[in-house]
């Protein structure tokens, strides 16, 4: 069994303030941390091999500093990382980091594929889905749980809207996976040795015979027109004065538009 | 296209460094660089006061034969679930009609599952045509029909705009679509308009957890798609005697290497309740304790409302998860969402800012929930709740 997961390296959120005069991210002091979605996409692929045999391979797009992402992989357990980094794969959208994950994937070989639902970057949710398309293999969406993998089929519970599906694929198959999954483990002493000595392969364009039309900035069909911060609301009243005063101010504009 | 700086021309100055929304310009050589950061939205372009940050111009890339202009239509995929259209498929409706209006093209439904008694309901609610196919391969929801289906369908029809639901059902097999088709998809979308001059879809998102917002293009290939927020956007007009056209399609070839064996239902009253209703009460640790529910609970019975909390008064144990509005929780749109004791971090932010009335109480001023308020009032909960109860109640009895 060759099971393959895609991890990104995401500026923490949590931790991302904004800059009130500006408006603008403060990089500074924000840890670089593997996308936590992907933390269960490694745990849950780290399962699958322990039950089915077979190797575990990490995949990353994304600057050279993402190499410390991958090795942290390996120290959970991992057997093998790959680092897709290369200039001409700057700026690539949805759409282009899917091919390029496709292109690596194919030269990979992988009967199984695991990604985080999505990135806390972006949050899109549109990689996983799209990376399957380009492998011309169905997906899985929202895996919560595993039910059961077998020589040749895997079942498990995607979680919908109003409960959840239980649901089968033959191999190969792409899952997105769930917070509710695992308990992403922790690294081993073994483990970190490991991750110390592993051999990262860098891969880029040429590589994994990506066609330079599709990737990068030039390659991505959305662009970005511009940013701005979410103003705070025009009609916007924080009253002053007493407790009662500050009541009765809200009262008044409460009637005033006839909510009360 | 790529932004870079001329060196040249840079004086090292450092004007760009703030005006970077990703913090993405840093000081090298004492000359700007722009690292890997970099989200190409052009902001720097217009700050450097020596025109030294350039965008270096490439031919776009077209993958498709066929020109942009070739593309017309505005479509909307209506999502079923067990033979109901979901409400966020009026929504679309709504939105679908407004952007065919001022493009001056017609608007199609595409309808897969159902009866052709619902595709009747969709022209009614503004459609011009439905796409219908009634397979019953479409009962359950599997990503791969859905996707090579609608795929072939944009492939013969050659919309120029396609709209879907950012529920489970449309964030699973649109991308899938977008990939197939060869084109660009904007995610979760909280506002959609037209640029007049370009014709282009502006497809305005929340990033980096909703600390900025990002208007997203697709200025060289078709059909632009874009998944929808649900709640966001208000339903259509429903005309009862509008007439429309229902096109009947087969579902040729399509095929699924997935297959749902059961379906469990598992909606607790409390989530529906607090999706469904109008005014939310919601509190956060300023509460102190559970006993702060009770008063909550007495403000919104008095509203005819229902309880909301944030993830720190559900980690202290005071309410269920059931009531927690976030990242991690619910996404709600009530009319007036009552925030109590709540700071506003980013992860709650994103489950109600798009209330239409927001009442913040908080007993301290910076708490970054008055950012968000239409209304604040800075106070301690415990004096201001029971004052608002009895003012009410006074206002009703006159
Ligand atoms: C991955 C992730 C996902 C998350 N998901 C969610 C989510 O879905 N939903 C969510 O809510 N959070 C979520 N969080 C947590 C979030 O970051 C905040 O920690 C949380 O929202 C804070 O809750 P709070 O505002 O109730 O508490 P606090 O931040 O502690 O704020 C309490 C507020 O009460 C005020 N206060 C205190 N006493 C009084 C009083 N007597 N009268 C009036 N005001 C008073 C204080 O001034 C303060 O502003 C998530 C975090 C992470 C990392
Ligand atoms: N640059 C990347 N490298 C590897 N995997 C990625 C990358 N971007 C996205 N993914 C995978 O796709 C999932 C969804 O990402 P997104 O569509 O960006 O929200 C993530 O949880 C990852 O598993």
């Amino acid at each position: 069994m060759k099971i393959v997961v895609c991890i990104k390296q995401v500026p923490d959120t949590a931790e991302v303030r904004i800059n009130p005069e500006t408006g603008t991210l403060i990089r500074e002091g924000v840890p670089s941390i593997i996308n936590p979605y992907d933390m269960h996409a490694i745990e849950a692929g780290l399962q699958i091999r322990e039950k089915a045999r077979g190797n575990l391979t990490i995949v990353s797009m994304g600057p050279p500093q993402a190499e410390s992402a991958l090795r942290h992989a390996i120290s959970m357990g991992a057997d093998d990382a790959v680092l897709l980094t290369d200039k001409a794969f700057a700026g690539s959208d949805t759409w282009a980091t899917s091919y390029i994950l496709s292109k690596a994937i194919e030269k990979l070989g992988a009967d199984i594929i695991i990604c985080g639902k999505q990135a806390i970057d972006g949050d899109t949710a549109q990689v996983g889905p799209e990376t399957a398309e380009f492998l011309g293999i169905p997906h899985i969406s929202y895996v919560r749980k595993v039910e059961d993998v077998t020589l040749n089929s895997i079942s498990v519970q995607r979680m919908m809207e109003e409960g959840y599906d239980i649901v089968e694929s033959s191999f190969p198959v792409l899952l997105t996976v769930v917070k509710e999954l695992n308990e992403p483990r922790l690294p081993s002493l073994k483990g970190k040795m490991a991750a110390k000595k592993a051999e990262i392969k860098n891969w880029g364009s040429s590589d994994i015979n990506a066609d330079d039309k599709k990737i990068g900035l030039k390659g991505s069909p959305t662009q970005v027109k511009n940013i701005f911060a979410p103003e705070a609301r025009a009609d916007r009243k924080i009253f002053q004065g007493t407790t009662e005063e500050q009541v009765n101010a809200l009262i008044k504009e409460l009637k005033g538009i006839k909510c009360l | 296209m790529p932004i870079v700086v001329n060196i040249d021309k840079c004086t090292g100055c450092k004007e760009c460094l703030t005006s970077c929304p990703f913090d993405a310009i840093e000081i090298r050589e004492g000359k700007a660089f722009i690292n890997e950061y970099c989200n190409f939205c052009k902001t720097c372009l217009s700050i450097c006061p020596e025109g030294a940050i350039e965008e270096i111009e490439e031919a776009p890339v077209t993958l498709y034969s066929s020109p942009v202009t070739d593309f017309k239509g505005v479509w909307v995929f209506a999502e079923q679930r067990e033979g109901k259209i979901a409400s966020v498929s009026y929504e679309l409706l709504g939105t679908g009609r407004r952007l065919a209006d001022e493009l001056n093209v017609e608007l199609s439904a595409i309808l897969f599952g159902a009866s052709e008694m619902e595709a009747e309901e969709l022209i009614k609610w503004g459609a011009d045509k439905v796409y219908f196919c009634k397979d019953s391969i479409f009962e359950k929801f599997n990503d791969e029909p859905y996707a090579k289906l609608l795929s072939s369908l944009i492939g013969i029809h050659k919309p120029e705009i396609v709209i879907a639901g950012a529920t489970p059902i449309g964030r699973s097999f649109i991308p899938r679509v977008a990939a197939r088709v060869g084109t660009g998809l904007t995610a979760d979308c909280t506002s959609l308009s037209i640029d007049r001059e370009t014709r282009n879809l502006l497809q305005v998102r929340p990033a980096f957890g909703g600390n900025i917002m990002a208007t997203i293009l697709c200025p060289f290939r078709r059909p632009q798609m874009a998944t929808v927020r649900p709640r966001m956007m208000k339903k259509g007009e429903y005309k009862e005697g509008k007439k429309g056209e229902i096109i009947h399609i087969p579902a040729d070839n399509v095929s699924s290497r997935t297959r749902v064996i059961d379906t469990i239902k598992e909606v607790s009253d409390i989530a529906v309740n607090l999706q469904e209703a109008d005014i939310i009460v919601a509190g956060g640790r300023g509460l102190g304790n559970t006993k702060g529910f009770e008063l909550l609970k007495e403000l919104a019975e008095l509203l005819g409302g229902t309880i909301g909390a944030s993830r720190a008064a559900v980690d202290e144990g005071w309410v269920s998860y059931s009531h927690q509005v976030g990242q991690t929780g619910k996404t709600v749109c009530p009319k007036i969402y009552i925030a109590c004791g709540i700071s506003g971090a980013v992860q709650h932010l994103v489950g109600m800012q798009s209330s239409d009335i927001i009442i913040a109480i908080n007993k301290n001023s910076e708490a970054p929930i008055f950012n968000v308020a239409t209304y604040g009032i800075v106070g301690d909960l415990y004096e201001v709740i029971p004052m608002l109860i009895k003012k009410i109640k006074e206002t009703r009895e006159k």
